[in-house]
C-alpha cells in the first residue's frame, strides 16, 4: 500500500513535470502585467489573432484550463460564468479533459487548494468568478508565476503588480442603463395608460450590499429609466447576501407594498422575479433572462457575457501576449449584452435600446453624465475615487473627466467604483 | 415473523453487519447513479477516490479536512455522552473563529509574534466556552432546553460574524474581509515539514487520544457516562450534576474554540459567517456514527470528508451537478445508521423465536 502510494506519487510529479514544461515552452516571452497606464489598445492586441503572432505559440490543444465557481448552475451569478466557459469551450474547440470546472468552491481556503489542485492538473490559466476568492487566487499567483490567475470582480490586480494575476469585469453600467431605459419605457407606458400618474413611477431594487459594484449598478440603471421617464424615483433594499433566495424575496414584496411599481435586482436568485410574478409586477432581471420564472412580468435582463473574455485570455496564452492587469468588457467585445425582451416590455423598446446603445457606442452619451444627476442637491465637478483599496478607504484617482464620470476605465481598475449616493435615489435609513 | 432485541453481539460480528452494509449501500448508490447519470458507477467511485486521494495535495487536504471535522466531533462528544443535546457547536466554532481573527486583526502588527499565538490561543479557547456556557448555565440552572437554546446561539455568532464583516471589511462597503495579514503573515500557524496541514493535524490527532483517555479512564469521564445514563443516580451517588454539567460543556466549548482557531490561524486566514460551514452539524452525525468513540470517530469523520471531496471531483470530472453525490452520501448514511438496527435487534420467521 505504502509503496504503490509512492509510486503513484512519483508518476503524479513526474505528470506536473511534463505538465510545467508543455506550460513554458509556450511562453517564451514572459508574460508581463501591463502597468496601470495600459492603453486600450493593448487590451485589445490578444484578440487580434492574425498575422502577428509572436515567435513562442502554444497549440491550443496543449493548453489546460480551469475554472472555479463559488455555487453552481442552480446561481444565476454562476450559471452566466458556466454557461461562457462552455461556449469558450465550444468556440476553441477544446476537448473536455483540457475544460475542468469547479463548482461550489467557498471562498477560503478551499479556493487556494483548488487553484493549486488545478495547476496540480496541468492547467496553464486558472480562472474563478467571485470577489471573496480573490485573496487566494493571489496566494496560487504567487506561487505558481507560470500560470496565469484570472479574477473576475476583483479589484487587487493593478496595485499588487504581479505578471500572472489579473482582474476582468465589463462597463456592465452602460448594460445597466439599457436596462434602466426598457424600465423607463415600462413606466411611460404605464403613465400612458393611466394605471399611474406620472408620480407614482417609483421603482424598487433589491440589492445585495451597498457595495461600489451593486451601487454603480442600481446608479445606471435609475439613470437609465429617469432618462425616459424624468419623474421616476427608486428606493433600494439590501439584503446583505449575495445569494438569498428567502431575503430577496422577501425584499421584492415588501418594495411592491412601499408602492414601487417596478422592481429590478442584483443579487443572484430567482427570489424578486418569482415575487414579482406573484404580484404582477414588471421585472427587470439581471445575469440574464429570468423569463422562465416571469413569463408575464419579464420585461429585460442585462448581463455580462464572459464568453469573449475566456476566449481573449485563452489565446494571448496561446499567443505569449499581455494580459493587461485589469480588462474592462464593453458592448464591442460583446461582452455587455441585453437578453431577449419579455413580454411584458413595452412597444417599441428594441429600436429604443439599439438608439441608445449606438450612443453609447459612440461615447455622445454617457451614463454618468454629471449634468443628469447631483449629489447632496449638488453636481458632481469632480471626485477621487477609492481605487487602490487601502485601510483608510481614501480616494485616489480623479474619476470625473471630461463632464462625466469615468466608470470601469481598465487603466484604473475594471472593477465599479462609483460608489456615490445620488439623490432620487431612497436608501434605507443609515445604519 | 417479529423482532427481537439480541443480547450483546461480539464486535466482530458486528462490524461485519456494519462493513456489509457499506457494501451494500456502495451497490445500491451505484445502481441508482447508474439509473439517472447513465454513467458507470465504478468509474464515478474511482473518481470520488481521486479526488480526495488522488495527488499527496489531496491527501494533505482530505487529512486537514478530516482533522477538522474531527476535532468539532470530540468537542460535542462528552456533551452528547452526558446526553445534553448541544447542537450548538457551529455558533461555539463559529467563536473561536471570531475570537482568533480578532486578535489577528487588531493585535496582528502589535504584538510579538509568541505573544500573538498564546493571545489568539486564549481568545479562541475564551470564546467558545463563553459560548458554551451561557445555555450550560441556563441548564443548569433554570432547566431550559439546551437543544433550541444553543441552536440558537448559533445564529447569534454567525450574526456577530456577519456584523465583523462589515466592521472590518476590505474594501469599503464589500462586507468581506478577505485574507488577514496577507503580506506578513502575521498569526498564521507556521508550515511544519513543508505543510500548513501538518500543525492542525497533529493538534486534533494529540486532542483525540487525550479525549480518548479523557472519556474513557479518568473520573471525569465516569461521571459524564453515569450522569448521561441517569441524572438521579448520580446525585444518588452524591455527584454534582450541576458541576458535571458547567464543566462538561466548558470543555466542549473549549474544544470548539479550538476547531475555530485552526480554522481561522492555520486553514481560512480569514473570518466570514461560512467559516464553520455547517461544520458544527455534520460533526454530530460523526460523533453519532462513532458512538462517541473519538477513535472511531477518526473513520467516521474520514467518510464523511472522503465523500464531499469526492463529490467535488466528480461535479468536475463528469460535469453533473455535486448533488448526486449529496444524494450518493445519503444513501450510504442511511445503510449505515440503518445497520445499528440489526446489530441490535434480530428479525425471526415463523415460531423460532419463540421457543427461545
Amino acid at each position: 500500500m505504502k509503496k504503490s502510494l509512492k509510486i503513484i506519487c512519483a508518476l503524479m510529479s513526474l505528470c506536473m513535470v511534463i505538465g510545467l514544461f508543455a506550460a513554458c515552452s509556450g511562453k517564451e516571452d514572459p508574460t508581463t502585467t501591463a502597468a496601470p497606464d495600459a492603453s486600450v489598445a493593448d487590451t485589445e492586441a490578444p484578440a487580434a489573432d492574425e498575422s502577428a503572432a509572436p515567435a513562442a505559440q502554444t497549440d491550443l490543444s496543449e493548453l489546460k484550463i480551469g475554472f472555479i465557481f463559488l455555487h453552481d448552475e442552480n446561481s444565476t451569478y454562476d450559471k452566466n460564468f458556466m454557461d461562457a466557459a462552455y461556449e469558450a469551450q465550444a468556440a476553441l474547440g477544446l476537448s473536455d479533459e483540457q475544460v475542468l470546472l469547479k463548482p461550489n468552491i467557498p471562498e477560503g481556503d478551499e479556493c487556494y487548494q483548488a487553484a493549486c489542485e488545478l495547476v496540480d492538473e496541468g492547467c496553464d490559466i486558472i480562472f474563478a468568478d467571485s470577489f471573496g476568492h480573490e485573496d487566494y487566487m493571489i496566494r496560487a499567483a504567487k506561487e505558481f508565476p507560470e500560470v496565469q490567475f484570472c479574477h473576475a470582480t476583483g479589484t487587487k490586480a493593478h496595485t499588487e503588480n504581479l505578471a500572472n494575476f489579473h482582474n476582468a469585469l465589463a462597463s456592465i453600467y452602460e448594460g445597466r442603463f439599457l436596462a434602466g431605459v426598457a424600465a423607463g419605457l415600462k413606466l411611460n407606458e404605464m403613465i400612458e395608460a393611466g394605471d399611474i400618474t406620472a408620480e407614482q413611477a417609483k421603482i424598487g431594487y433589491v440589492g445585495a450590499y451597498p457595495y461600489a459594484e451593486v451601487k454603480s449598478g442600481y446608479t445606471s440603471f435609475f439613470l437609465g429609466a429617469r432618462y425616459i421617464c424624468p419623474s421616476a424615483t427608486m428606493e433600494v433594499k439590501f439584503t446583505n447576501s449575495w445569494y438569498d433566495e428567502a431575503l430577496e424575496k422577501e425584499a421584492a414584496n415588501a418594495l411592491i407594498q412601499a408602492d414601487c411599481v417596478l422592481i429590478s435586482q442584483h443579487a443572484d436568485s430567482l427570489g424578486a422575479p418569482t415575487a414579482c410574478e406573484e404580484a404582477g409586477v414588471p421585472n427587470v432581471s439581471y445575469n440574464g433572462s429570468t423569463a422562465a420564472a416571469g413569463p408575464n412580468t419579464y420585461i429585460v435582463s442585462s448581463r455580462i457575457n464572459w464568453e469573449p473574455y475566456y476566449e481573449l485570455i485563452i489565446n494571448a496564452v496561446a499567443n505569449g501576449s499581455v494580459i493587461p492587469a485589469d480588462w474592462t468588457g464593453t458592448f464591442e467585445t460583446g461582452s455587455v449584452e441585453l437578453a431577449e425582451l419579455g413580454a411584458a416590455a413595452a412597444e417599441g423598446t428594441a429600436e429604443k435600446l439599439a438608439e441608445i446603445e449606438d450612443q453609447l457606442k459612440a461615447g455622445t452619451l454617457h451614463v454618468f453624465d454629471t449634468s443628469t444627476f447631483t449629489v447632496g442637491g449638488e453636481a458632481l465637478d469632480e471626485y477621487l475615487a477609492d481605487v487602490d483599496s487601502d485601510e483608510a478607504y481614501q480616494g485616489d484617482t480623479q474619476v470625473v473627466i471630461d463632464g462625466y464620470f469615468d466608470e470601469s476605465n481598465p487603466t484604473f481598475r475594471s472593477a465599479p467604483y462609483f460608489d456615490l449616493d445620488i439623490d432620487g435615489i431612497t436608501l434605507p435609513v443609515a445604519e | 415473523m417479529h423482532i427481537i432485541k439480541r443480547a450483546a453481539m461480539p464486535s466482530w460480528k458486528a462490524w461485519l453487519i456494519r462493513l456489509a452494509a457499506i457494501l451494500l449501500s456502495l451497490i445500491v448508490s451505484g445502481l441508482f447513479v447508474m439509473f439517472v447519470t447513465k454513467l458507470n458507477p465504478i468509474s464515478v467511485y474511482i473518481e470520488m477516490w481521486k479526488g480526495a486521494f488522488g495527488s499527496s495535495r489531496k491527501i494533505w487536504n482530505t487529512a486537514q479536512g478530516t482533522a477538522i471535522l474531527l476535532c468539532i466531533s470530540l468537542a460535542v462528544t462528552p456533551a452528547f455522552k452526558m446526553r445534553f443535546w448541544n447542537i450548538g457547536a457551529e455558533g461555539q466554532v463559529m467563536a473561536g473563529c471570531i475570537g482568533t481573527a480578532a486578535v489577528m486583526i487588531l493585535f496582528g502588527n502589535k504584538l510579538p509574534t509568541f505573544w500573538l499565538m498564546v493571545c489568539m490561543v486564549a481568545a479562541s479557547v475564551a470564546s467558545g466556552i463563553i459560548w458554551a456556557l451561557i445555555p450550560a448555565i441556563f441548564k443548569a440552572n433554570w432547566n431550559t432546553n439546551e437543544t433550541l437554546f444553543t441552536l440558537m446561539m448559533n445564529y447569534v455568532a454567525i450574526q456577530i460574524a456577519s456584523y465583523l464583516s462589515t466592521v472590518w471589511e476590505n474594501p469599503a462597503g464589500s462586507a468581506h474581509i478577505g485574507v488577514i495579514n496577507m503580506n506578513t503573515g502575521k498569526g498564521w500557524f507556521p508550515a511544519i515539514f513543508g505543510h500548513e496541514q501538518t500543525i492542525n493535524i497533529l493538534i486534533v490527532a494529540v486532542l483525540t487520544a487525550v479525549m480518548f483517555v479523557y472519556l474513557k479512564y479518568s473520573k471525569h469521564g465516569y461521571e459524564i457516562a453515569v450522569v448521561g445514563e441517569s441524572e438521579n443516580t448520580a446525585r444518588y451517588v452524591g455527584m454534582n450534576v450541576k458541576k458535571v454539567i458547567l464543566r462538561t460543556m466548558a470543555l466542549s466549548g473549549a474544544i470548539c474554540g479550538i476547531a475555530g482557531l485552526i480554522i481561522v490561524a492555520g486553514k481560512d486566514h480569514s473570518l466570514s459567517t461560512t467559516s464553520a460551514g455547517g461544520q458544527g452539524f455534520t460533526a454530530i452525525m460523526v460523533s453519532w456514527l462513532a458512538k462517541f468513540n473519538p477513535l472511531m470517530m477518526i473513520l467516521t469523520s474520514l467518510l464523511i470528508v472522503f465523500l464531499e471531496r469526492g463529490a467535488g471531483a466528480i461535479a468536475t470530472s463528469f460535469r453533473i451537478n455535486d448533488s448526486i453525490a449529496d444524494i450518493v452520501t445519503g444513501i450510504i448514511l442511511f445503510f449505515i445508521i440503518g445497520c445499528e438496527f440489526f446489530v441490535n435487534y434480530k428479525i425471526v420467521f415463523g415460531n423460532k423465536g419463540a421457543k427461545q
